[in-house]
């Protein structure tokens, strides 16, 4: 047997940032087109990615071999996810079947975890909108959701949907957010069962009389409308198994200790009951020597009786 | 319109209506838009109403505030990591008690009286600016200090080398190798019994065209030959030749090769080496042999040859007895 490691300290570091994390931060998106596009999706993948600009990779070349949804067709994609370590992704593809398809899908271990295919009609790109410079949203800010609609919720292929758009424009998971940063919105209105309204707009906060200022919204990127038209979901197994959290993260309660401000830590004990009346009595206490004693120096009047002698046999 | 009506999850941001619906159905465009803009607005102000009532505090860009942890769940793009075993050394230490100290990085050097570093260039106690070891009660004389030093740190260094590869070993079965270590197996495996599994060649493949009638007859010859194929077969080899040149600790191989040849040759020859009760026992099963071919009716109880341990002259005809050298 023998240790094989990377010589190069940069490599090894790589290594390790793809390693997997307790706590993962962003994933990383690819974006990458089949056989044939339109002029159409063409725009609306350059638009993903400059949405995304920083965490995703965006591929030029055509890829005739990649099918998410066929059994075989899915090799290709695995290998880039594996290859980028990207672990969402954006496929499109034109025909006449389906116009202006796009697949959203995600990895779990760089194998397909789920696939939504939804078709793009009535798209503006961020060029078509006129607005005041000064709103744009900054790359690699956090962004608001706002999600209308109670089809969300009832149909099943909507809900999906919205689990995707949540993954793939979240970003990272911060516990510390500067409140000055905030300036996008994405909008997505369920107009009907299977075709939702999706937009992205800028925030500007207005001055108000509280600690709240009011929100405008402007809308500056793209918008468009995404028909649901395939979708599949995740093996029960593949979901359980993708959805554990860490077990530390799990904070334990520690029963009847209290931080008190001025004294500190302070912890309860409980005693128990002591049974007097059950307690087995040996032969040998200690207290009843006094009590033995105290006979003998009342007793001493009469004579203390001989030892006997063992007699003989005689 | 109460705003408890909203799902709001502030670790991601996100609102949600669950109860809108269009007043009426949509006519044109730029209604959705409308509507939709209105909508977001609304909920857009729910969440930041959740989220600047939350504690800040100030700093040089902003106010900052904590976040909770996101309520919808979303799946992991990787599995768990493991946790690694405690290696061979840290469960020693646990056990005794022996905690970790850092050592620091700059050592005070008595003999030069300054501040040598503990590793690299000029560092302190260096093994090779020893000039003179005294020696010991227990050494033997003619061995080499020096040498012994060096071949001491080369075991030390080996045994390091071992327990890490223990180490690794046990993580890999855990499943907790460190991502930039593999482990590689430096030479195949002999696989005696375990045979790696063939794929039918395509020649095999091509042999058979399974229609019809010659289906059975067809799947029997293609058996036939992959059993054939299969057999273990003698490597065609019959000599053995060493290599020309001796590599390291290849000198071995020629050195046994002769020490075989002498050790017959010695064999056949020298009269000391005699299993002695073999060769009693051949002649009395001998003579028994003759004695029952002649007539049964004599006794054959009687002569046995018992094994003597006195060294007797060879007496079977295998080999060709030399006499050279020594007679009884």
């Amino acid at each position: 047997m023998r240790i094989k490691t990377q010589t190069k300290g940069r490599i090894r570091r790589e290594l390790d940032k793809r390693a997997p994390k307790l706590v993962e931060t962003g994933k990383k998106t690819l974006i990458l087109h089949g056989t044939k596009t339109s002029s159409v999706l063409n725009s609306v993948l350059t638009e993903i990615y400059h949405l995304k600009k920083g965490n995703s990779i965006k591929y030029s070349r055509k890829n005739d071999k990649i099918r998410p949804f066929e059994s075989g067709g899915e090799a290709s994609l695995e290998f880039f996810s594996l290859k980028t370590d990207c672990s969402l992704f954006v496929f499109g593809s034109h025909s006449k079947k389906r116009p202006n398809n796009l697949v959203l899908g995600r990895t779990y271990d760089h194998h397909i975890y789920d696939l939504v295919e939804v078709g793009i009609e009535n798209f503006r790109s961020m060029e078509s909108f006129s607005y005041d410079k000064k709103l744009a949203p900054q790359i690699g800010s956090k962004p608001f959701f706002a999600f209308i609609g109670e089809a969300f919720e009832s149909v099943d292929e909507l809900k999906h949907l919205k689990e995707v758009l949540l993954d793939l424009f979240r970003g990272e998971v911060v516990t510390n957010l500067n409140l000055a940063g905030l300036d996008r919105v994405y909008v997505c209105t369920a107009v009907s069962s299977n075709k939702i309204f999706f937009s992205h707009c800028a925030l500007r906060l207005k001055k108000s009389g509280t600690v709240v200022p009011r929100m405008e919204l402007v809308e500056v990127g793209p918008s468009m409308d995404m028909v649901v038209r395939r979708h599949r979901h995740p093996d029960d197994s593949l979901r359980k198994e993708a959805m554990k959290t860490a077990p530390e993260l799990t904070k334990k309660k520690v029963k009847n200790v209290v931080k008190d401000d001025i004294q500190g830590k302070l912890g309860k004990i409980y005693i128990p009951d002591q049974k007097v009346g059950d307690m087995p009595l040996t032969n040998n206490v200690k207290g009843l020597k006094e009590e033995r004693r105290e006979a003998k120096m009342k007793g001493e009047d009469s004579k203390p009786t001989p030892k006997k002698q063992k007699q003989d046999a005689e | 319109m109460a705003e408890t009506q909203y799902e709001v999850d502030l670790g991601n941001l996100l609102a949600f209506d669950a109860h809108h619906q269009f007043a009426s159905p949509p006519s044109s465009r730029e209604e959705i838009v409308k509507e939709a803009l209105e909508q977001g607005t609304k909920l857009v102000q729910a969440v930041a109403d959740a989220l600047f009532n939350l504690p800040s505090t100030e700093d040089l860009e902003g106010p900052i505030v904590k976040l909770p942890a996101p309520t919808s769940k979303l799946p992991r793009e990787k599995p768990l990591p493991k946790p690694r075993p405690p290696t061979k050394w840290e469960v020693f230490a646990q056990k005794k008690g022996i905690q970790k100290r850092n050592k620091e990085k700059l050592v005070f050097d008595e003999q030069t009286g300054s501040w040598k570093r503990r590793h690299g260039y000029d560092r302190v106690n260096d093994d090779n600016d020893i000039p003179i070891i005294e020696a010991k009660a227990t050494d033997e004389p003619g061995t080499d200090p020096f040498a012994e030093r060096r071949k001491e740190k080369k075991s030390k260094v080996e045994k390091q080398e071992k327990n890490r590869l223990h180490n690794l070993k046990q993580a890999q079965k855990a499943g907790a190798l460190p991502s930039h270590i593999q482990l590689a197996a430096t030479s195949l495996p002999i696989t005696g019994t375990q045979t790696m599994p063939k794929k039918v060649s395509k020649d095999l493949a091509t042999k058979c065209c399974w229609n019809g009638s010659n289906f059975n007859s067809q799947r029997w010859k293609i058996r036939q030959e992959i059993a054939w194929r299969k057999t273990p077969k003698h490597e065609k080899k019959y000599r053995k030749f060493l290599p020309a040149v001796e590599g390291s600790g290849m000198g071995d191989m020629e050195r046994q090769q002769t020490e075989k040849v002498l050790n017959k040759l010695i064999s056949k020859n020298s009269h000391e080496i005699l299993n002695v009760e073999k060769a009693v026992n051949m002649y009395n099963v001998k003579r028994e042999k003759r004695q029952r071919k002649q007539g049964g009716g004599q006794s054959s109880s009687s002569s046995k040859f018992k094994p003597n341990k006195k060294s007797f002259k060879k007496t079977s005809h295998k080999g060709s007895s030399s006499n050279k050298g020594k007679s009884k």
